[in-house]
């Protein structure tokens, strides 16, 4: 079987202002991102020949010919993995540029989340929540927060992880956040603060949930040895994978609630890469949740099941520590842009241009899409 | 003119019909829960599907449940996710391992949040929400 490593590299990356209230259409933030991902490739949006919408928007790769003018558009697919869906299309975009189908695949992601529909109203239209939309709904069991927190929940009786260990990953995510100038919340929070926050659904407080938000962001990936001509440093994309957990489509029914589809992937991803644990120098995890964090860095491998609470204390995943995690503030505290701004925030870690989050000497790290239930995907990258 | 006006006060989500699951609908307004089972090998299921993923059957069977089962897990919900319960909060809602080896998602009654445990023995209820549709609930066993 042909290795996927370091085939393909991350060549352009492009944001928008991310925001509470953008003003902008879906359509023209996704562009507006792209365009500045194209950009900062060196490259012209007609050398664009792949492109992967995100599955659960509204904008199909007929904008992208449409507002890009793309002549001869030779790749599309969809990855629809809810939060999973950028580190899973990266899979999909290395699969078709090394086969050779295109040359450059663009994956933007972009949304009102804010300011448009909620999360909450739109999940029991996806196909994906059909069977708790069935069963669980009626019940009053609909949004995220409370799927998860039976997860949490589950999670702490086990192994007796509590809400303080939960707290120090919006704690040090937050402080990360005002760090960055593109951050929306930038007020520091203390553990206090975090146990202090509202009763959402127990034991899930509104400081271990994510932010709804607005704006765009997106990637080009190319195969290396036409990045290496591009405007920018490639950032090599050393192994990649996405795994499905059992029982997909409900939490209720998965044999172990407390493991996620990112157990799947991970091996794959490390074993494509050839690294190990202590190879990562900086990790962005997907963070629509802090449980979701902890579970996913065990899911990972980074500790054993059971010690994520404990793994994420004590600073070990401040700057400083041993694994600096969500330098960009992440879901949690920068913006909810269903993780491509993880994947951009990787690429920036990994170019050197982070600012004042800059991890020292970050040579290798790996980034994190979790969603729909329990779907996981896992990129390492290296410079 | 026959009775079958729509309960239109009811204001909570609705399940859709789907044809796989009419019969476990069926049983639980008939407040004698049923669980779908495979016809040939006997493997117990939730929540209803088409396809017995242990031997790949198509054939269906219908057991009665014991209606017993142990809490696996839990969340008490605060914040109204949709409108039709602001009047229910908080929310206590229990994932359960029934006897039968499958879970089901419901609400608990007749237990305060600091009561509840993993493992915890729960009988399952019944309560009609409409003319058309019963859901089913925990009580301590």
């Amino acid at each position: 079987m042909t290795s996927l490593m370091d085939k393909c590299a991350v060549t352009g990356i492009g944001e928008t202002a991310y925001t509470k209230n953008s003003g902008k259409s879906v359509v023209a933030l996704q562009m507006e991102a792209s365009l500045k991902a194209i950009a900062d490739a060196g490259l012209k949006p007609t050398d664009i020949d792949g492109v992967i919408p995100y599955g659960s928007l509204e904008v199909v790769a007929e904008e992208f010919i449409t507002n890009l003018g793309l002549q001869d558009l030779r790749f599309s697919a969809v990855t629809p993995l809810g939060g999973a869906s950028a580190v899973a299309a990266i899979q999909a975009a290395v699969s078709a540029l090394v086969a050779g189908v295109a040359n450059h695949v663009l994956i933007p992601i972009g949304r009102n989340g804010s300011s448009g529909e909620r999360i909450g109203a739109r999940a029991a239209a996806m196909p994906q929540f059909r069977t708790v939309g069935e069963y669980e709904m009626p019940s009053g069991n609909i949004a995220p927060p409370q799927l998860y927190a039976h997860m949490a929940r589950r999670h702490m009786e086990m192994y007796g992880t509590t809400s303080r260990q939960l707290a120090e990953i919006a704690v040090t995510v937050r402080s990360n956040a005002i760090l960055n100038d593109n951050a929306v919340m930038q007020k520091p929070m203390t553990i206090e603060d975090h146990q202090n926050s509202r009763m959402i659904s127990d034991p899930l407080r509104l400081f271990d949930c994510c932010l709804e938000s607005d704006g765009g962001a997106a990637v080009i990936i190319s195969r290396a040895e036409q990045a290496r001509d591009l405007a920018q440093r490639p950032i090599y994309i050393m192994g990649v994978a996405e795994g499905h957990p059992d029982s997909p489509s409900t939490i209720t029914q998965r044999p172990d609630m407390t493991t996620l589809g990112t157990a799947k992937a991970a091996p794959r991803a490390f074993g494509m890469a050839g690294v190990s644990h202590k190879d990562i120098d900086v990790a962005e995890i997907y963070d629509c949740f802090t449980y979701i964090v902890m579970c996913q860095l065990e899911d990972l491998g980074f500790c054993k099941k059971g010690e994520g609470g404990d793994f994420v204390s004590n600073g070990r995943i401040a700057l400083d520590g041993e694994l600096p995690i969500n330098t960009h503030g992440g879901l949690l505290s920068q913006s909810h842009i269903i993780g491509m701004n993880h994947v951009c925030e990787l690429v920036k870690q990994l170019r050197g241009n982070a600012g004042k989050a800059q991890v020292a000497n970050a040579e290798i790290g790996l980034v994190t899409g979790y969603g729909d239930m329990g779907d996981g995907a896992v990129a390492i990258m290296r410079n | 003119m026959s009775n079958t006006m729509p309960d239109t006060t009811y204001d909570k989500p609705m399940p859709p019909l789907n044809r796989d699951s009419k019969p476990f609908w069926d049983s639980l307004k008939d407040h004698a829960m049923r669980l779908q089972r495979c016809a040939d090998c006997g493997k117990v299921r939730h929540y209803p599907r088409p396809v017995c993923d242990s031997c790949y059957s198509m054939e269906v069977d219908w057991m009665r449940a014991s209606g017993r089962g142990k809490i696996h897990s839990w969340t008490i919900t605060h914040h109204a996710f949709h409108p039709g319960f602001l009047g229910n909060l908080p929310l206590a809602l229990v994932t359960v391992d029934l006897d039968e080896g499958v879970r089901i998602c419901a609400q608990i009654r007749d237990l305060a949040p600091d009561q509840l445990r993993v493992g915890m023995p729960v009988r399952v209820d019944y309560e009609d929400a409409t003319a058309d549709l019963t859901l089913p609930v925990f009580r301590p066993a």
